[in-house]
């Protein structure tokens, strides 16, 4: 074993996450090297260029969650991450018709007044609701999370934080975030507002990466998840990435490397090497072997329990637990190269393809898709959520021609009969034909179009079972459940391995939390 | 070939653009500086001249013209209307005649400050709330149960704040009936070439002055009838930062800049009553019935009331000579500045101002502060903070009354 296959920390996977954490090792003067599988690092945080000249930002394409603190700490505009504003959403419907957010907010309330001046008010109250909530959860997020049946001092210290936060907070916030924790969004949303197209864009945020339709209860959580993001102001609503999220990882790269972290692609781990019960390396696929006092996975949860490390090194509860862990994959991504940008029937405003297009004209249409889905069947009407990356970043495709990329769902993972080029190809015109309703000039402008199944991000991004948050973030499945219920502190059974990524608390996202908190428990643990 | 990022068919922004009023070929032509400000989605002028002077005496010496059509306007109709404004405001609606205006705030539960506007009793079951925010869904809320018909009609009414001293010879030459019966605070039916107008006798300036109401479709015709009979009157087009200026000499406080409306509020010390803003005046406690905040201004009203809004007098003497210590004469904003400014009592910090201004008239530097018990007695002497060549000063000052300026003629 030559000494330069030697190493501090052994990071498996370089998606964001695992970048963010060799990095902060690095920090601490360790020597840090990243295996990634692929011939780019970013995991779902990749841009490539699939058709020559058009950049498509493959799989996350918005950035709101990143987290500041990583940010500052690792220098990243520095080294070339900029986060260009996405300042508005527009919703058309199916009579015609359109709903508009933008960025001002005398004009956001006069366009939502134009369906409905109750709403126009509501909607304000209810951001300011959902903000004072995801302001309370905050903090939360900030904790390691504590077991609650552990009697560890750091657990109970950190359980009397969370108890003392919790009292702190006045008690009609404690009632908000106890009827958000077990509503579905529709309830939520009825209770606010009236506007079909403005419950249908809402709900729609409380449904991205679950299997589950918007009157399923527990999603009310996950559309206060993703309010998060706009809870610090314009600094942290949701954004673009110059380059797309291949910006974001390139970043993050970039500053690990400069902090004198090795980056490794083509360099898949087989599995990690345990010597006297601990993890003491890894094997690649190869055969190359790697020494390190100890190895963090920052892949999925499924294979950095189940594949990297064989079972009899983790008691059968665990196992049991990550073979529960729920990853079922829902949506699907679909990239279009265009030669010109498609035409809204409703609306000839440039402003909006600066912003995001949702296309969730009223819960039932998305709670339809989900019955689809339900069945093992692709949406007939998926819901989608677009945006137009060569109107914020120019640099996104050649000089006057565009990229679009389109988030949709759902498209099951365990679809009827497999995932095959037919039912790519049947993903691929769902969504099209969905965009057509509303952009009827949409196949003119094609140039080149690249469907992602969630078998695709599997097989890609290498997540087990496709969820885009290695997990879905259900109530069951976040916080001091994460990934199961006392290993949520990113520490495993077995000693020297350690996990950080969005399978890992606080979840999926482009926010590094994950990756930053588990770097900073190995340094407590000292190697 | 659609290209929106170099398109000359779309001019960027087309449909985003704010709105402007119905007065707006008129105020566009006249807007020299080009110094536009955003008011509840619309562009209003912020001032006509290069310079604030002429337009901020015209309001103390002959007559302003003042477009403040983005006012937020509700009509409320109904049967339990008055019921409805009686619950929600703190004034009592009761006794209010038909023909009669009330300024009022209303309030929450907890009895802190949501908005604050007026109320024109305009019909026995016909009113106009105007407020500075959206309110629609706060009176909906309140109406349950009741029959009340809640309109707004922002966009469809235009409005015009006519101030200062000539104002009523000009409205006597272009309205049908003379406006010489018209008391403060209270409003007529009349007609002006033939358009329908109502006018109150209100304003936000502190002057004698009107607000005259009037179908967006008369907006141009009204104006036009106004500048012409108002020329050797000194009619002016006056924009609001003049505005801005005359309303704190008379004492009058903005949401969101002399306080913040609960709903906006983050934490409790954010928010406001209606007595902790002077409104004491206004705050029936004496009605019958419920209104919403009732028992927690019933409290306040025994125990005190731990803040005030007050006025503040900066001490001309003792502010030159702390810029005469850097060898400068005095130097003051031309305009009221909305930015917070400590006050202090020694070295404890006892409140802030929130609007500070220069008084042409007055020929001091005044400001509304917002002080704590037991600091708030007029004639305590206080400091506030000046930045003076980039250091921190402190200029001595004292608490007065408000407002600091009051013609005899306001009411007359
Ligand atoms: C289609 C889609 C859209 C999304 N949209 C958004 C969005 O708009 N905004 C947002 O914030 N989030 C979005 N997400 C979620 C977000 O992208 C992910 O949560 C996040 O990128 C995951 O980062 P990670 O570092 O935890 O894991 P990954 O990025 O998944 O990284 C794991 C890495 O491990 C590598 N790996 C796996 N096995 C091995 C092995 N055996 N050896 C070596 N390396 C291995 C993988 O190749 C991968 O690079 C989206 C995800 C998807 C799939």
């Amino acid at each position: 074993m030559t000494s330069s296959n030697t190493y501090d920390a052994i990071i498996i996977g370089g998606g964001h996450n695992g970048l963010v954490a060799a990095a902060y090792l690095a920090c601490a003067d360790k020597k840090v090297v990243v295996l990634e599988r692929r011939h780019i690092v970013g995991g779902a945080a990749v841009t490539e260029e699939i058709f020559p000249g058009y950049k498509f930002t493959e799989f996350s394409y918005v950035v709101s969650l990143l987290r500041p603190e990583i940010i500052r700490d690792l220098e990243l505009p520095k080294h070339g991450l900029k986060i260009l504003p996405l300042p508005s959403t527009f919703t058309p419907m199916e009579n015609g018709d359109y709903l508009a957010a933008w960025d001002d907010h005398d004009l956001t309330r006069r366009e939502i007044y134009r369906h409905s001046p109750k709403d126009a008010e509501a909607y304000d109250e209810y951001a300011r609701v959902m903000a004072r909530a995801a302001k309370a959860i905050k903090p939360i997020i900030n904790l390691i999370p504590p077991d609650p049946s552990s009697l560890h001092p750091r657990d109970l210290f950190n359980l009397l934080k969370v108890g003392q936060y919790a009292a702190s907070l006045s008690e009609k916030e404690l009632y908000t975030i106890a009827k958000l924790a077990t509503q579905s969004s529709a309830d939520l949303l009825e209770e606010w507002f009236e506007t079909d197209a403005l419950k249908g864009t809402k709900a729609a945020s409380g449904i991205i990466g679950t299997f589950l339709g918007p009157r399923s209860p527990g999603t009310a959580y996950v559309l206060l998840h993703h309010y998060m993001g706009e809870i610090d102001g314009a600094f942290r609503a949701w954004g673009f990435a110059k380059g797309g999220s291949g910006g974001v990882s390139g970043a993050i790269a970039n500053a690990a490397r400069s902090l004198g972290v090795e980056i490794r692609v083509n360099s898949s781990v087989k599995q990690v090497k345990v010597k006297g019960g601990r993890a003491v390396g890894v094997v690649l696929e190869n055969g190359d072997e790697l020494d390190s006092k100890v190895v963090m996975s920052a892949a999925d949860p499924k294979r950095t329990f189940l594949q990297f490390v064989e079972p009899k090194y983790f008691p059968d509860e665990f196992v049991t637990s990550i073979q529960n862990f729920r990853v079922r994959g829902s949506s699907g991504k679909v990239n279009i190269a265009l030669s010109e940008l498609p035409r809204f029937t409703a609306l000839d405003e440039p402003a909006l393809y600066r912003g995001a297009v949702s296309i969730s004209p009223s819960i039932d249409y998305i709670e339809r898709a989900y019955d689809d889905a339900k069945y093992g069947q692709i949406s007939k009407r998926p819901y989608l959520d677009m945006i137009f990356p060569s109107m914020i970043d120019p640099d996104m495709a050649p000089p006057g021609q565009h990229v679009l990329s389109c988030f949709v769902q759902y498209a099951p993972y365990d679809i009827e009969g497999g995932w095959d080029d037919a039912k790519r190809n049947q993903l691929g015109e769902a969504v099209i034909s969905t965009i057509e309703q509303y952009a009827p000039n949409i196949r003119e402008c094609i140039v080149g179009m690249q469907v992602i199944s969630p078998k695709d991000i599997e097989a890609i991004a290498g997540i087990t079972g496709g969820n885009i948050f290695h997990g879905e973030l259900l109530l069951h499945q976040i916080f001091f459940l994460r990934p199961v219920p006392q290993w949520a502190d990113f520490r495993t059974p077995l000693k020297g391995y350690y996990f950080g990524a969005s399978g890992a608390h606080p979840g999926g996202g482009v926010m590094g939390a994950a990756g930053m908190l588990a770097a900073k428990e190995m340094l407590k643990d000292g190697f | 070939m659609y290209n929106p990022r170099q398109s000359r068919k779309f001019p960027t922004m087309l449909n985003l653009n704010l709105k402007t009023t119905p007065f707006h070929e008129r105020t566009s032509a006249l807007c020299q500086p080009q110094n536009w400000r955003k008011w509840a989605g619309y562009f209003v002028v912020g001032s006509y001249e290069h310079v604030l002077d002429r337009e901020y005496w015209a309001i103390r010496n002959s007559a302003a013209l003042i477009d403040v059509s983005p006012l937020i306007k509700y009509i409320i109709k109904g049967k339990d209307a008055a019921a409805l404004l009686h619950r929600v405001t703190t004034r009592d609606i009761y006794k209010m005649k038909v023909g009669q205006v009330a300024y009022t705030g209303w309030c929450d539960d907890e009895g802190k400050m949501i908005d604050d506007g007026t109320v024109s009793r305009l019909e026995e079951q016909t009113f106009r709330l105007t407020a500075a925010e959206p309110n629609l869904r706060w009176l909906t809320m309140n109406a349950i149960g009741m029959e009340v018909e809640i309109t707004e009609v922002t966009d469809e009414v235009a409005a015009l704040s006519f101030q200062g001293p000539n104002t009523r010879k000009v409205l006597n030459l272009v309205c049908e009936k003379p406006v010489d019966e018209l008391k403060y605070f209270r409003l007529m039916e009349n007609k002006i070439k033939g358009a329908n107008v109502t006018i109150s006798r209100t304003g936000y300036t502190g002057d004698l002055g009107y607000e005259i109401w009037m179908d967006n479709k008369d907006a141009l015709t009204i104006w036009d009838a106004l500048m012409e009979a108002g020329a050797d009157y000194g009619i002016t087009p006056v924009g609001i930062l003049a505005m801005d200026m005359a309303r704190v000499e008379a004492g009058l406080f903005m949401l969101d800049v002399d306080y913040t409306s609960t709903t906006h509020a983050w934490i409790e010390s954010q928010k406001s009553s209606p007595f902790e803003l002077g409104l004491d005046w206004t705050v029936a406690l004496d009605k019958q019935g419920y209104f919403v905040g009732r028992r927690a201004l019933e409290k306040e009203k025994r125990e005190g009331s731990v803040w005030k809004l007050m006025g503040l007098e900066v001490n001309w003497d003792g502010m030159e000579r702390i810029y005469k210590s850097v060898g400068l004469p005095p130097q003051i904003p031309g305009m009221a500045v909305r930015g917070s400014l400590p006050i202090m009592v020694g070295n404890v910090q006892v409140g802030y101002a929130s609007t500070s201004s220069w008084s042409p008239l007055l020929k001091k530097y005044i400001a509304l502060a917002h002080l704590q018990r037991p600091y708030y007695e007029i004639g305590t002497d206080v400091r506030m903070e000046i930045t003076v060549e980039h250091h921190r000063q402190h200029a001595p000052a004292k608490v007065v009354k408000l407002p600091f300026y009051e013609p005899e003629w306001k009411k007359k």
